[in-house]
């Protein structure tokens, strides 16, 4: 990144910081917390400690970072080095992204960026102009993105408030800023639980790992009634719902589902945890020393915020999660993909000098896709 | 601890306090060596350890639920304490492994029983409390079935290998796990015998009492029947293969796989040197990142932690492995090749 594109990126975080404390609360137990930061071209600085509000806006207005993270842990000293630190436990956390959905439309949207010379071409595994194979990606995700990303987090919630007994007040939800979001769980029985029970969580959640007996597939001695009920709970309520569609039908399809097999049984399964398993992303959850964007903070990778989401249904990230200013500035732009922000359409732009408002100009030089002109 | 009758010593005597229990039926362990009629006592705790070493449950005297004879239950007591002695003095830890594995199991089968047992409340709670005083996990009865806490299920299952410990293969409703009694003992039978062992590994070694010996010389020669010897092919598994694959052609490897191969080839002792220059033709190279996180992953740099190879179970849920039939059941890629002799 050139440095007046830098510039230009602290000086508009800056802004936002300044005009937008409101937005910025530290998280509970602060005193508990590990917090981070990176600078602009820069690396992480990470293992601080903040007492209150005031020291993290101090911290903000000083140092200008690019991105903002705050541990889910809770230590007794969270300025420590890792293994000095004395984890004493963490809110679970998840993350769903966009890119992890396999949606069709992401391949329309997304742009290659030669690392080699820059030049912007869509979706190629070698840069057209110089052969380089050093591609990077990147995405300027549509609303059919975000839709789904949203169904994940509805599958999510669903999960964790009936089969996990965690209550709704007790899940929060934030945009992450880019391309999904985060859900973060408070006061549940998971706070004290390692890696490893974590990760086992996740399986569990994104309906990984089944076997068939699990589902009334047996290998010998087959069983009807083993199968489950249309009106069960927990996950093989889910799949009877999935598998079977409606109570009349659930033994013609046990009929044939007997029929086909064990083995092919396993192939329904991992069928049905493709399209009925929440899709999260599973090195997050488990990973209980990890610092997070925090909310309220600018992503970097976007220039938008991560913001709680009140109303998940009506949340559009492309309006409620863009503060920067309307100032114009001028950019020489290269976006093969339009893109919308703050309902106003911009782009294509193909290597031109366009004048446009702040909060779009950073969101292009955040993707690579614009320079100061 | 909990208050412990009669028979219940004879089922759990790994909860009562073994010195104690030898003062209370006015014993000591010389006694044991030099009384003939206490000696066929001697032999009988050797033959514990010889069936627990041989992979089986000791069978008990005690006959079904109860002590039938008054002369049963100090015996069974007494071998167990003996054993330990036994265990003690021949200082062999495969042996107090596989002992406490073996009495694990059988205190399991009585766990279970108890557990069951609906025409008598007492016993059905004793088991439950065993359960919750030295596991932390709070059982609860729910018509035929035993619930517990999803987080106290997770922190005993995940040391299962087998699929159907899965929390996903299990009935969970409203943060609680359904379980058998079966399953509800077996969920904790490693960490009773980890319970058993460090007891014993922690317990005092007396000096040679007269009238051990020979059990003592049995059980030192038993031992070495256990010790192994591995040989490596040198190979690597077929997850580190593509991995190396994957870099070769200049593709993109996920920060998960470049962790994978970074710490399977520091474990298998090349240097960061050596590991670096594997990592030119990722599409985001940077030589001094890459030094960076190589040394931090080594333990050269940063908390001096030494990171280790993932579990082949953490690299199939990052969809790193791709596992042969020559994998052979292992858990960690590190142990990929290596046969024992």
């Amino acid at each position: 990144m050139q440095e007046a594109d830098t510039l230009f990126l602290e000086d508009s975080f800056k802004k936002y910081y300044f005009n937008h404390f409101d937005l910025i609360t530290v998280p509970e137990r602060t005193s508990e917390r590990e917090f981070g930061y990176q600078k602009f071209n820069s690396g992480m600085t990470r293992h601080i400690s903040l007492k209150d509000d005031k020291e993290l806006h101090l911290l903000l207005m000083q140092n200008i970072p690019s991105d903002v993270y705050c541990s889910n842990a809770y230590y007794t000293f969270p300025n420590l080095p890792m293994n000095e630190k004395d984890w004493k436990e963490a809110d679970l956390i998840f993350d769903i992204d966009a890119k992890d959905l396999n949606l069709p439309c992401r391949e329309s949207h997304t742009v290659s960026i030669c690392n080699d010379c820059n030049d912007v071409s869509k979706n190629l595994t070698q840069c057209s102009k110089c052969n380089s194979t050093k591609i990077e990606k990147k995405s300027l995700p549509c609303k059919n993105c975000i839709d789904a990303s949203k169904i994940e987090v509805e599958k999510l919630s669903e999960v964790l408030i009936n089969d996990l007994a965690i209550t709704k007040e007790n899940i929060q939800v934030y945009f992450s800023g880019n391309e999904g979001f985060h859900v973060y769980v408070y006061n549940s029985q998971f706070q004290e639980i390692g890696s490893r029970e974590r990760s086992e969580l996740t399986d569990y959640i994104s309906l990984r790992g089944a076997i068939p007996e699990t589902f009334g597939m047996k290998k010998f001695k087959q069983n009807r009634a083993s199968f489950p009920d249309f009106n069960e709970n927990g996950w093989r309520g889910r799949f009877s719902k999935h598998v079977f569609g409606s109570k009349s039908k659930r033994s013609k399809i046990i009929t044939e589902l007997l029929a086909n097999g064990y083995s092919s049984f396993q192939k329904t399964l991992d069928d049905v945890s493709e399209n009925i398993g929440v899709k999260i992303d599973p090195n997050v959850t488990m990973d209980i020393h990890r610092i997070f964007r925090l909310p309220g903070s600018i992503n970097s990778k976007s220039g938008l915020t991560k913001i709680h989401c009140d109303n998940l249904t009506n949340f559009d990230p492309y309006v409620e999660a863009s503060f920067l200013s309307d100032d114009t500035v001028e950019v020489i732009a290269n976006s093969p993909i339009e893109f919308k922000l703050k309902n106003k359409k911009f782009g294509p732009y193909l290597n031109e000098k366009v004048t446009v408002p702040t909060f779009a100009a950073v969101y292009m030089i955040c993707k690579k896709l614009a320079r100061i002109a | 601890m909990l208050a412990l009758g009669q028979d219940e010593i004879a089922k759990y005597p790994f909860l009562a306090d073994a010195g104690q229990y030898l003062k209370d039926q006015g014993f000591s362990l010389e006694q044991f060596g030099t009384d003939p009629d206490l000696k066929s006592l001697i032999s009988k705790a050797y033959e514990r350890i010889l069936t627990a070493a041989d992979g089986k449950i000791y069978k008990s005297d005690l006959d079904g639920d109860h002590v039938s004879k008054e002369a049963a239950l100090p015996r069974e007591v007494f071998s167990f304490l003996l054993a330990i002695v036994l265990l003690k003095l021949s200082g062999m830890h495969t042996l107090i492994k596989r002992f406490s594995l073996a009495e694990a199991r059988r205190a399991e089968k009585y766990l279970e029983k108890d557990l069951a047992n609906i025409s008598d409340e007492s016993k059905n709670q004793l088991a439950i409390r065993v359960i919750d005083d030295l596991f932390s996990v709070q059982v609860e009865k729910s018509d035929d079935y035993f619930i517990i806490p999803v987080s106290d299920y997770l922190k005993h299952s995940i040391n299962f290998h087998e699929r159907e410990w899965k929390l996903i293969n299990r009935h969970v409703e409203n943060g609680q796990v359904f379980l058998s009694p079966h399953e509800t003992v077996r969920l904790i039978r490693k960490e009773l015998g980890t319970y058993i062992n460090s007891k014993i590994i922690n317990a005092k070694t007396p000096t040679m009492i007269p009238g051990f010996e020979d059990s003592v010389n049995k059980l030192v020669l038993l031992s070495k029947k256990f010790v192994t010897y591995t040989v490596s092919t040198g190979e690597y598994p077929p997850c580190i293969k593509h991995a190396i694959d994957i870099l070769e052609k200049g593709e993109n490897l996920p920060h998960s796989g470049r962790f994978m191969l970074a710490t399977f080839l520091l474990s298998k002792g090349q240097t960061v040197q050596q590991v670096a220059p594997l990592f030119k033709n990722a599409p985001d190279y940077n030589p001094r990142v890459t030094l960076y996180q190589l040394n931090h992953l080594a333990g050269t740099s940063g908390s001096g932690t030494q990171y280790s190879c993932p579990s082949c179970e953490k690299l199939k849920t990052q969809s790193l492995c791709f596992a042969t039939s020559e994998c052979d059941n292992i858990i960690n890629p590190l142990q990929f090749g290596r046969k024992k002799k």
